[in-house]
């Protein structure tokens, strides 16, 4: 299918608001990901992320604006088109979010199931390379609540990529993890984008490991973006927002204390 | 999947014996055996007081179950209570049978009780049996008994 | 009188928001229903859940069915023999047990085992975001794990009942005849002739179908609606008991006022 230049925008969000509760969350998200990019949206926690990723995802759907996945407005899509469109999604969940009543074959093998007519012998085929593509074969039979937190994110990422989606969402992938799993995850999902030909967006404010992965970046606070660009510019940025995030300073733009009162004033009140 | 298949025998056993359960409750503890399907024909009968005679109330002759008490209602006309009673199709009545209303038990719930007469002529759907005895009412037995208590005590003074 | 005004401006939010709960669990279970497809066409699901609602409630209700009939056994014996009517323990302790005991006391049994479960394995599951994921994946959480808990608690419910209620008449009938000595004819006659299979047992099955309804209703709404962190969990985990045990003893003075009138 020949692809039209235009619509080399995999994921569009259109001046995206979104409130919960009388919060407004997102206010007015402008961003635009080409096909085959890794893209990381980053920022500090509460800043809407997460938010931004499922409204991607079409879980939830914006006060205002648009989400277009593919060319389609995600937030007007009747249940059987989303159903549809989210076949060819994959999100990672900040810990896996295996399910732990089956095993890491079951696991990768549910969305082949369940979603498909495959015979069980393809399934069988598919499910174990995936999970040699993790590095986890060996592994198969275990259940969940036996595997490390870095296997157990290796073997989501197996899940995530069952049916080889277009789109590859990942949510905190490299929280909690030690030096090595984190390498390995990190080398995972650039291997996975651009074996499928997919496009990812990371969630994360793992600064170091986002830098060296991704080839976009989009920082956001308070529910806005307040810049982006590519590794190397938001390294030499001096904006004093994206110093302090970039080199991790204690004190900047987004301060270290908690607002209070005068310290000594408290201290010598005598009132708790 | 070994798993698999101790967990689909567990739960055929769990069924199996929850069903058994029902079928011992049903037949051993209930009365599933006697219950009838055959049908049943209506009868009435009149009494001048039902005492505490209840609707479902059972029909016995010669001791056996033959039907239930299917209505009872008051007849403005004749200011008697009219019963309507439910037989069995395979019980059949001769036309001059008579119903009382008996007690089981000293204290026990009250039934109708049918004794068969001579007449050739079978009761039919829709017949009314002529002879009945209304319940024994205690306070008519008290009052009764009083009342003889007091006319031999009149006889002695006498 | 402002913490007056305070206090009805709270019970009116509580009332208010009570409601609005009613009505979202109303239409979870109108979704429940609508998703039932996959528990029937995957018949397989369901027996998995019935497994681990009643198949591992047996051992509770049974023990617990062999102790109400024993005790029902001594106290009715008790109390009838002071009549002179010891023969009718067995209607006795067949009428309460039909009737009343085995679908309420089971139900109670059910919706603090089983119950709590269901509703504490959802409730983790949408709090590790097993649910969102299954979403994702374009599986409906609804068909492919509420549905079948919940046929398989309607399912399970008047199996636990019967077997309820027939080791209770086991229990009175070891307790009343074997160790007390009444006449063993006249338990089991004088109670075949009492227990009337449509009026009694009937009835009682009827009562646990609606009671497992209700239960499951409950242990998978709570569970689907709790808040995603361990106090959520555990705090909809007691709701469920809670709500379960006061919706059938609701239900029950319902139904049998319906069901026993008059007679």
């Amino acid at each position: 299918m020949p692809k039209n230049p235009a619509s080399d925008n995999l994921v569009e969000v259109d001046n995206v608001n979104f409130a919960y509760d009388r919060r407004q969350i997102l206010k007015g998200i402008n961003l635009t990901i080409r096909r085959g990019q890794v893209v990381a949206i980053m920022g500090l926690s509460g800043c809407g992320k997460t938010t931004l990723l499922r409204l991607i995802g079409g879980a939830l759907r914006p006060t205002r604006g648009e989400v277009r996945v593919d060319g389609r407005v995600v937030n007007k899509l009747k249940h059987k088109e989303m159903y549809a469109l989210r076949r060819r999604m994959g999100m990672l969940f900040q810990f896996g979010a295996l399910f732990t009543d089956l095993s890491a074959y079951d696991n990768v093998a549910f969305q082949m199931r369940e979603n498909t007519d495959m015979p069980e012998e393809l399934i069988d085929a598919m499910v174990l390379m995936k999970l040699q593509a993790v590095g986890l074969r060996g592994a198969h039979h275990l259940m969940p609540s036996e595997l490390s937190g870095g296997m157990a994110r290796r073997v989501a990422l197996a899940r995530t990529t069952a049916l080889d989606p277009m789109l590859i969402m990942y949510d905190e992938p490299f929280a909690g993890l030690d030096p090595v799993s984190m390498g390995a995850i990190c080398q995972l999902i650039r291997r996975m984008n651009d074996a499928l030909g997919a496009t990812s967006i990371i969630v994360t404010h793992d600064v170091a490991e986002a830098l060296q992965l991704v080839d976009y970046i989009y920082f956001m606070s308070d529910g806005q973006i307040v810049t982006e660009g590519t590794p190397d510019e938001l390294r030499a940025s001096d904006k004093p927002f994206v110093h302090q995030f970039v080199h991790g300073e204690t004190d900047g733009p987004m301060p270290f204390h908690y607002p209070a009162e005068d310290y000594r004033r408290d201290l010598y009140s005598g009132e708790p | 999947m070994v798993i698999r298949k101790a967990l689909d025998l567990w739960v055929g056993v769990f069924v199996a014996i929850g069903l058994g359960a029902l079928l011992f409750l049903a037949l051993k503890v209930g009365n599933l055996t006697t219950f009838s399907s055959a049908g049943t024909y209506l009868v009435a009968a009149n009494f001048d007081n039902i005492g505490g005679l209840k609707k479902r109330a059972p029909v016995k002759s010669a001791g056996v179950v033959v039907g239930r008490v299917e209505d009872i209602v008051f007849d403005t006309e004749q200011y008697e209570a009219t019963v309507t009673l439910a037989l069995e199709k395979r019980y059949e009545f001769p036309k001059d049978t008579s119903a009382k209303i008996l007690t089981a038990g000293l204290l026990g719930e009250q039934y109708i009780g049918l004794a068969a007469g001579g007449d050739s002529a079978k009761l039919k759907n829709g017949d009314r049996i002529k002879i009945t005895q209304s319940a024994v009412v205690l306070e008519n037995l008290i009052s009764q008994f009083l009342f003889n208590k007091a006319a031999e005590g009149n006889k002695d003074i006498k | 009188m402002a913490a007056f005004i305070g206090f009805l401006e709270n019970l009116g939010g509580r009332v208010t928001s009570a409601i609005h709960r009613l009505g979202f669990a109303s239409r979870f279970l109108l979704l429940t229903l609508q998703n039932s497809g996959m528990s029937f066409r995957r018949f397989s699901l369901v027996v998995r859940e019935i497994y681990f609602a009643g198949v591992l409630s047996l051992i509770i209700i049974l023990v617990s069915g062999l102790f109400v009939g024993m005790v029902l056994g001594l106290q009715g014996y008790d109390t009838l023999v002071r009549y002179g009517s010891s023969s009718a323990l067995g209607v006795l302790v067949a009428l309460s047990l039909v009737r009343e005991l085995g679908p309420v006391v089971a139900g109670l049994l059910f919706a603090s085992r089983a119950g709590s479960a269901i509703t504490a394995e959802i409730g983790l599951m949408k709090a590790t975001e097993q649910l969102a994921a299954m979403e994702m994946m374009a599986v409906d959480p609804i068909a492919r794990v509420v549905a079948p808990r919940f046929w398989a608690g309607v399912i399970s419910m008047p199996l636990l009942a019967a077997l309820f209620s027939a080791m209770g008449v086991f229990g009175g009938y070891l307790v009343g005849v074997r160790v007390i000595g009444v006449d063993e004819g006249s338990f089991w006659s004088q109670m075949q002739a009492a227990v009337d299979f449509r009026e009694d047992i009937l009835n009682g099955v009827i009562k646990s179908v609606v009671f497992g309804v209700a239960v499951t209703w409950i242990a998978v709404f709570e569970g689907y609606d709790a808040p995603p962190t361990a106090e959520g969990v555990s705090g909809a985990t007691t709701r469920t008991v809670v709500t379960s045990s006061l919706s059938i003893l609701a239900l029950d003075f319902m139904l049998t006022a319906f069901m026993f009138r008059g007679t």
